[in-house]
């Protein structure tokens, strides 16, 4: 249970606008084990998307090296970077990004048509997830047939359902009222509990303290927050 | 891969019924008219050279101007016609002019032929009465004739004129068929009469064949025996100039085939305009569509869509847009030329072709028109695209 998932070692991001160059992510380093539950904590444009698209193999830094599982990504091709999101990541959006024209078991099968997943395969995969997720009674509601809460939870189970390294979360409960979104913290706990890398990020500190560990983000700058044994 | 792939775009083109019928709309009017014109157009040239070739296929007309030294061909030349390997028959012309008289009554400036039994066994429907001339008549010493209707009103009153007797040129003549009048545009009664090819050589000696018809076995050796017969020709005239032209049906034929094809190419290029113009309103809906899914596109390739695969998805659903056009015009354009036809009474024929053809230009336009839309999509930067909302 000790095995680094995330290597970050003087990441730097700079973004270029017109001939002023603005420091986003300041030579962070990062270290997250197997297993763990992190939050980053940090204020508004601070840098945390940044992060976390980085993390995500979503974009890639100016500078420094990222290893995830064990493997340096740097300058990879775009084919081999959408190979590592569909098997490494599963990514969690504060707007949850599903499908507007889906069923939700559609949704949640997005990633395995990408992974080569033939259908009657696909279809029971999905719906074990969604089952896990508590919405197996959902699989064909459409996105604008669910609350909030449903939706996030039909997110989470496609994120999910490559078993993928990561789970990535950005702002997850921002969109959600304070009671569906403890929910998601439970659920996120219970699939923590199986051994499952969070990796959450927010603004809020009251949501921050649900993680085991947390990690400060100011001004592109990371300190260690401490463990949390709540 | 490929069915999601087609299911995605299937998925996107139903979910904009209106838009994608709209976008559609051009290609099926441009594969409607391409259908159309080159059905319509197959049908009516297809039918003159049907009839044409029916006429024609497998003879060779010789018109024989003659020179100064010699009128027209003689029997010699006849023979060496009809020696050619290719050549069935022979039925030559002798042309002259003559004068019919009955109980006192006088037709004068009757135009005579002279004819052989070839010619009247590849004239059947001439004889609309009595029966045509035959080998048996053509000894020689057998003074039969067909006369026309002029003649037969002038000479015979009315009475039937078949067996009777009339002169001609001063000989005593049977009537043993009768034929239609021609009407000739400046003499209305002219008169024709039809009898033995010797006879006719026989009742002036200085005749000349000046027309003959030439018939093949077989309408594929038209080429080989229209060289030998130009041989014959030339040998016969000493190789003057003019003296002589063969028309043969193969080569009016293949001008008409040549011309029926550049026709159809030509009316499809006016009607492929259209078909350009419906890419164009393609191209004009994906760069929409992409735009507006920009966030669907950072989504996908964030699950793991390789760039290549979101590129697929754009081009097949451009060509599904546009091949759905092609179809529904493709149905539109045979239903146009099956009334057209039945309207102009031609027969209506599928042609494959013209579908294929059609449907073939409509996926080209929807990979042509599609591609630089797709390319933009597979193009765009995940988190840009994503944080686009
Ligand atoms: N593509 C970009 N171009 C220029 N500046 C950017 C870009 N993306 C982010 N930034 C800037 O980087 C900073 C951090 O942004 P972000 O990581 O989204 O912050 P957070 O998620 O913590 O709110 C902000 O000041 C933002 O304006
Ligand atoms: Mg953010």
């Amino acid at each position: 249970m000790s095995e680094t998932v995330v290597d970050m070692v003087k990441i730097i991001k700079n973004y270029q606008i017109a001939d002023q160059e603005i420091h986003v992510l300041k030579e962070i380093h990062l270290q997250i084990k197997q297993g763990e539950f992190i939050a980053v904590l940090g204020p508004s444009g601070s840098g945390k998307s940044t992060l976390m698209n980085i993390i995500g193999c979503l974009d890639t830094p100016t500078s420094g090296e990222y290893f995830l599982a064990g493997r340096k990504i740097q300058d990879q091709n775009e084919k081999t970077m959408a190979r590592i999101r569909n098997t490494e990541i599963g990514f969690i959006f504060q707007s949850f990004h599903l499908l507007a024209r889906q069923t939700a078991l559609r949704n949640v099968e997005l990633p395995l048509i990408y992974a080569g997943y033939k259908q009657k395969e696909r279809r029971a995969m999905a719906e074990a997830m969604l089952e896990q997720v508590g919405l197996a009674d959902r699989s064909s509601h459409f996105p604008n047939q669910l609350s909030g809460g449903q939706q996030q939870r039909v997110a989470i189970a496609r994120a999910l359902i490559n078993n993928p390294t990561i789970l990535l979360a950005d702002e997850p409960t921002g969109a959600l009222d304070q009671k569906t979104g403890i929910q998601v913290l439970e659920l996120f706990h219970e699939i923590n509990s199986r051994g499952r890398t969070i990796i959450m990020i927010t603004h809020d500190a009251g949501i921050a303290k649900q993680a085991k560990r947390i990690v400060n983000i100011i001004d592109g700058i990371v300190s260690e927050g401490g463990l949390n044994i709540a | 891969m490929l069915k999601e792939i087609l299911m995605m775009a299937l998925d996107n083109i139903i979910g904009n019924k209106m838009r994608s019928f709209l976008t559609m709309l051009g290609i099926m009017i441009g594969v409607t008219s391409i259908i159309a014109l080159i059905t319509v157009v197959q049908g009516v040239t297809g039918e003159v050279i049907d009839r044409f070739s029916e006429m024609g296929a497998g003879k060779v007309t010789v018109q024989a101007y003659g020179t100064a030294l010699k009128a027209g061909l003689n029997e010699n030349d006849i023979a060496d016609l009809s020696a050619i390997e290719y050549v069935s028959g022979v039925s030559p012309t002798v042309s002259l002019g003559s004068t019919a008289v009955r109980n006192n009554k006088i037709f004068e400036d009757i135009s005579v032929e002279g004819n052989n039994e070839i010619y009247f066994e590849n004239n059947q429907d001439m004889v609309i009465q009595g029966r045509p001339l035959n080998i048996y008549d053509m000894s020689g010493y057998s003074n039969v004739c067909i006369i026309d209707e002029n003649i037969a009103d002038e000479l015979f009153w009315g009475e039937n004129p078949i067996n009777k007797q009339m002169y001609l040129s001063g000989q005593n003549y049977t009537v043993v068929g009768l034929m239609e009048s021609e009407t000739n545009f400046y003499r209305q009664n002219v008169g024709r009469v039809k009898i033995p090819y010797k006879n006719a050589l026989s009742l002036n000696a200085a005749a000349n064949i000046m027309n003959i018809e030439i018939y093949l076995y077989d309408a594929n050796e038209t080429q080989a025996a229209n060289y030998e017969i130009e041989n014959v020709l030339n040998a016969a005239f000493n190789y003057a100039e003019d003296s002589f032209n063969i028309v043969n049906f193969e080569s009016i034929l293949s001008s008409m085939q040549e011309m029926q094809s550049m026709l159809t190419a030509m009316l499809t290029g006016i009607a492929s305009i259209a078909l350009l113009v419906g890419g164009v309103g393609i191209m004009n809906m994906m760069l929409v569509s992409v735009t507006e899914r920009t966030t669907e596109i950072g989504l996908r390739k964030a699950l793991g869509a390789e760039p290549r695969q979101i590129q697929y998805q754009f081009v097949i659903e451009a060509v599904l847009l546009s091949l759905l056009g092609g179809l529904f015009g493709a149905l539109f354009g045979l239903l146009i030329s099956y009334i057209a036809s039945a309207a102009m009474d031609t027969k209506f024929a599928l042609s494959p072709t013209a579908i294929a053809l059609g449907l073939g230009f409509s996926a080209l336009v929807g990979i042509v028109f599609g591609w630089a839309p797709a390319r933009k999509a597979s193009r765009l930067k995940p988190i840009d695209a994503l944080r686009s909302e």
